[in-house]
């Protein structure tokens, strides 16, 4: 069991989180002119790069979504930082 | 003779039976020591040869000594006698034998074994079916048996515990780390696999600050409790996973034991070393003992493992031991191998009779082997740590010491007391000062030995499997040269002990086939648990309900009062249909009710979501398939909510309240996820401070009447809102007064017919019900229970998301292609609706099945298609019912193509079963909707 920092409830089991994709990946606007394989790219690649990735994540509980930096392979957390403007 | 208790040596007597005959034990004893004391040699058969087996350690690295343990009339498979109390009353069965393990009647299996080598089976029963062969060779093979009464509760506690460091094991190393840890300020966890602290201490002679080393150890544990520290005996660390969590099993004697999960900043390993045995012809048998497991028995029990005792050994540890055996009045015969001796010969007739070494040979009850010690690192290995194979002390030790992990002591491969002191002190924080010892310094002196390929006999590396050495020679013949490969190929450490005495003469007899180096061939990965553990240790009290919890109404106890039999729909237990009588009669019954008069219908777990804010409506639409902020104030849409893969995922009403103010009624099993995934928009594509998700679904319940005299009911409510058909159309809300609080209409209808939607705080509910009951009675109101309710939405060709859609249907399969033709702004799954796949010819789409016949077609019955004498699914049926406005069969289905296909007449299979029916549009009940409005 991990334990990710939320940075409003601080550290707490990982069950309470849910991925939800690699920080920088960013829904490619509207239209047609969408490549398909652009589209598809966003719906079904990702980087799953070995070792240190940035990813956002949410805290079911409180519903907040955030970037956290951690270690694909050791599992070590580096960092999580609000997504929020103010935060 | 034989092994047996000391004079002297005394206690409260406990009784037991051992297949089957009564015998006597010690309070303090663990079944091995029992039955050490009793003079039981043979006490079990081994797994695949039956062949007569003995103790052989003293903890849970033991690999014979398993029994079926029946206690108060439950029979626990499988104990392992070494790390089991005994208790009055025990009733001890041997594992794997018929009728007990002296008499074995399947001991004639061990003369077959040059046939039945590692892989036999494999090669062997090919033909015609490994299933003919297989009940016949499960019955001769395996261990214990599962009774099937025991079905324990879920009683067992479970911890969350948080610690600056946790030590496991209370040896010397453990215990002096703890205190070290202790004084510098730190909460500690100290956990310990024995009854007693103090590891080796207690049967090792020491003494430790002037005191008998059980004493001094005595002294750290009161200490320790005193200032608060918990220390836990009898509690194993059997895993560790990510970020220092530790599980403990915790046993307790005369209460159910617990599981503890630890989370610890530091964690320090002090868990021993096993000792191993050495590999030599017939080195299984009976009397054969582990030279550190005779010093227990007798330091601990009072138990005399022999009388004439040969004590083999490559180290100076295990011939240290000697003098003390003597001294309880056996015989001892030193062999040390490193004078070049060998083991030639055990000589075995029903009992041991001696051994021949080097030509010489000696008469003997008992053999005490030593191989050297293993450093039981498991934690560290299954944290992710690296080992580096020592020579030293021939055996794999931690290659350096994890952020959160460092192993000290004999788990370090350090086995000098003042040495592994001094690493436990600075482990603890110490500054390397150790306590006065008064011991003898001994290193281990070990020279490693190992199995020899090629040389004669049947030498034993696994007991537990019965895997010798002939069958690892065998493996690598046949190229099975990784070690894993070893392992699965000849079940090498697969037993439930996972080859604690014998991977490591295991893999060092691969290296020495395959001509590598040991730390070349490396060991197998580690993973938990250290032991076995019981599964409701690991489950707890995390079984049905507390497991998966149920939602349930508001008003369960007034349908339960109603006679209300209720079905889980989605998550919530709902009413099903109401009545004790035959279920399918009084689902029709409820059906043909509801579209004459009205029904009743509890409708509270229908979502309610709400979204305010200056940007709630372009959040509604880019969440909707349909567009949602064109419609006025007070109205409402139906819509769907697709997956960026263009999938449906839910349908539902939106209602809108304002520009600012919308009201989503997605399906009651889809609450959570379209509120978080509205959450995830909000945050992710919207401005977070211009919109607010609020789900209320908890906090409001809908009651519903439906059918043709809804309205005259809603009326004598008094809601104070008008219910004409121009003030309050089909797909509008009106705002009213219930109880003093709010009250939300809502005309919207699953059933096909008038209906009205009253929503009230979840608070209200109760006095909503009653009076809708007592109104309604005049006008011979029924009640609505969900089994009817998907009756009457699937004569209007109703779909349910989920059930007549999967995974890969899209809007236009469901005839509902507006949307994807009009729009021109963005919104979830909008470029999945044109890609080719959903531009596809042959998509799966919703129909109805008008079905020739009066059976019923079965849900899941697949819909095929017959071209060169082969059979092709062409769809399924997702909904089917049998009408009782229609009086004849209906059905939903995806069918490849259904909707151009209207009137076609197709095949259906199911289960060898042949049905026949045409597709038909989905609605088949009141085709022009006008019930909607009668």
């Amino acid at each position: 069991m991990q334990l990710f920092p939320c940075p409003f409830c601080g550290k707490r089991d990982e069950t309470e989180f849910s991925f939800a994709g690699e920080s920088g990946k960013l829904r490619p606007a509207l239209g047609d002119e969408i490549s398909a394989q652009d589209w598809s790219r966003f719906l079904n690649q990702n980087g799953n790069p070995r070792g240190r990735t940035s990813e956002i994540w949410v805290h079911r509980t409180c519903g907040d979504f955030f970037l956290m930096e951690r270690d694909a392979t050791s599992h070590e957390v580096l960092s999580s930082h609000s997504l929020r403007k103010d935060g | 003779m034989g092994s047996g208790r000391i004079a002297g040596f005394g206690g409260q007597p406990i009784s037991f039976s051992f297949d089957g005959k009564p015998y006597q034990g010690l309070k303090g004893d663990t079944i091995a020591s029992a039955l050490l004391a009793n003079s039981l040699s043979i006490i079990g058969r081994s797994f695949k040869y039956h062949r007569p087996r003995g103790i052989f350690g003293f903890g849970a690295e033991e690999p014979n000594a398993l029994f079926d343990c029946t206690l108060e009339g439950l029979t626990t498979p499988n104990l392992r006698a070494t790390t089991e109390a005994l208790q009055e009353g025990m009733v001890l069965r041997s594992v794997n034998t018929r009728p007990d393990a002296q008499t074995d009647r399947n001991s004639f299996l061990d003369c077959l074994s040059a046939f039945i080598p590692a892989g036999f089976y494999y090669k062997t029963f090919l033909w015609p079916d490994w299933h003919m062969f297989e009940p016949r060779i499960r019955a001769m093979a395996g261990l214990g048996r599962l009774d099937p009464h025991n079905q324990p509760m879920p009683e067992n506690a479970q911890i969350a515990a948080e610690c600056d460091v946790l030590v496991v094991g209370a040896g010397p190393a453990g215990l002096l780390a703890a205190r070290e840890a202790a004084h510098s300020g730190k909460t500690i966890i100290l956990v310990d696999a024995g009854a007693q602290a103090g590891g080796s201490l207690l049967h090792d002679a020491a003494v430790i600050d002037g005191m008998d080393g059980a004493q001094w150890a005595d002294g750290i544990v009161s200490d320790l409790r005193e200032n608060g520290q918990r220390v836990l005996p009898q509690t194993i660390a059997y895993g560790i996973y990510d970020h220092n969590l530790v599980c403990l099993w915790e046993r307790r004697v005369g209460k159910p034991d617990r599981q503890w999960r630890v989370r610890a900043d530091q964690i320090i390993l002090a868990a021993g070393a096993i000792e191993r045995p050495l590999v030599f012809a017939d080195n299984d048998r009976p009397g054969i003992l582990s030279a550190q497991a005779g010093l227990y028995y007798l330091k601990r029990h009072g138990v005399l493992v022999g009388r004439r005792i040969v004590l083999v050994s490559n180290n100076d540890q295990a011939l240290s031991i000697a003098p003390l055996l003597r001294e309880a009045g056996a015989e001892v015969t030193l062999v040390d191998l490193r004078d070049g001796k060998r083991i030639e010969q055990v000589h075995y007739r029903r009992k041991l009779e001696g051994v021949t070494i080097s030509g010489t040979r000696h008469e003997a009850d008992c053999l005490l082997v030593s191989g050297g010690y293993t450093p039981t690192i498991h934690l560290h290995a299954q944290a992710g740590g690296k080992l580096a194979y020592d020579e030293s002390i021939a055996s794999f030790r931690p290659r350096e010491r994890l952020s959160g992990l460092v192993a000290i002591g004999a788990a370090n491969g350090t086995f000098a007391l003042s040495k592994l002191l001094r690493e436990a002190s600075i482990a603890g924080g110490g500054d390397g000062t150790i306590p006065q010892i008064d011991l003898p310094e001994r290193g281990t002196g070990i020279q490693a030995m190992f199995p020899e390929p090629g040389s004669s006999g049947r030498q034993w590396i696994d007991f537990q499997n019965d895997v010798t050495l002939k069958d690892i020679e065998l493996a690598a013949r046949e190229n099975f040269k990784p070690v894993e490969h070893l392992k699965r190929y000849t079940t090498l450490g697969m037993a439930n002990d996972q080859g604690k005495t014998s991977n490591m003469n295991g893999l060092a007899a691969l290296a020495s086939l395959t001509n590598r180096s040991i730390p070349d061939v490396g060991t197998t990965t580690y993973r938990p648990p250290f032991i076995p553990v019981p599964l409701p240790i690991i489950g707890g009290k995390r079984r049905a309900q507390f497991f998966n919890p149920l939602k349930r109404l508001v008003l369960e106890r007034v349908h339960r009062e109603e006679g209300a039999v209720f079905r889980e729909y989605g998550g919530w237990l709902r009413p099903a249909f109401y009545g004790g009588g035959d279920a399918r009669e009084t689902i029709q019954r409820e059906a043909l009710a509801a579209r004459q008069g009205v029904a009743l219908m509890d409708g509270s777990p229908l979502g309610k979501i709400e979204l305010v804010g200056p940007d709630a409506g372009a959040l509604a639409d880019f969440n909707s398939y349909h567009r949602i902020s064109s419609l006025r104030p007070g109205r409402m849409r139906y819509g769907f909510m697709l997956t960026e893969r263009g999938v449906l995922y839910d349908d539902g009403v939106t209602a809108k309240i304002s520009d600012q103010h919308y009201v989503i009624s997605c399906s009651s099993g889809h609450v959570e996820g379209v509120a978080a995934r509205l959450e995830e928009l909000r945050q992710d594509q919207f401005d977070p401070s211009r919109v607010f998700i609020h789900d209320q679904t908890a906090q409001w319940a809908t009651l519903i009447a439906t059918g043709p005299r809804s309205r005259e009911l809603v009326a004598l409510l008094n809601l104070g809102a008008a219910l004409d058909d121009a003030s309050l159309p089909h797909m509008s809300f009106a705002n009213g007064q219930f109880a003093g609080g709010p009250a939300r209409i809502s005309r919207v209808s699953f059933t096909g017919d008038r209906s009205y939607e009253i929503s009230v705080p979840a608070g209200h509910a109760d006095a909503l019900y009653r009076q809708m009951r007592d109104q309604g009675e005049a006008l011979g109101l029924t009640l609505l229970g969900s089994e009817a309710l998907l009756l009457l939405r699937a004569e209007k060709g109703y779909l349910i998301a989920g059930k007549d859609s999967d995974g890969t249907t899209m809007p236009h399969d469901l005839g509902v292609a507006g949307p994807r033709e009009k729009r021109k702004d963005d919104y979830i799954g909008r470029r999945s609706l044109f890609t080719d796949e959903a531009k596809r010819d042959s998509r799966a789409q919703l129909v109805g099945l008008t079905v020739e016949g009066s059976a019923q077609l079965p849900t899941g019955a697949h819909a095929i298609e017959t071209k060169g004498g082969k059979r092709r699914s062409i769809g399924f049926v997702t909904s089917s019912y049998h009408s009782p406005h229609l009086q004849r069969p209906i059905a939903l289905g995806l069918i490849e193509n259904g909707l151009s296909r209207m009137g076609e007449s197709i095949e259906l299979f199911h289960l060898g079963q042949i049905f026949q029916a045409s597709i038909a549009p989905a609605c088949c009940f009141d085709m022009e909707g006008e019930r909607l409005n009668a």
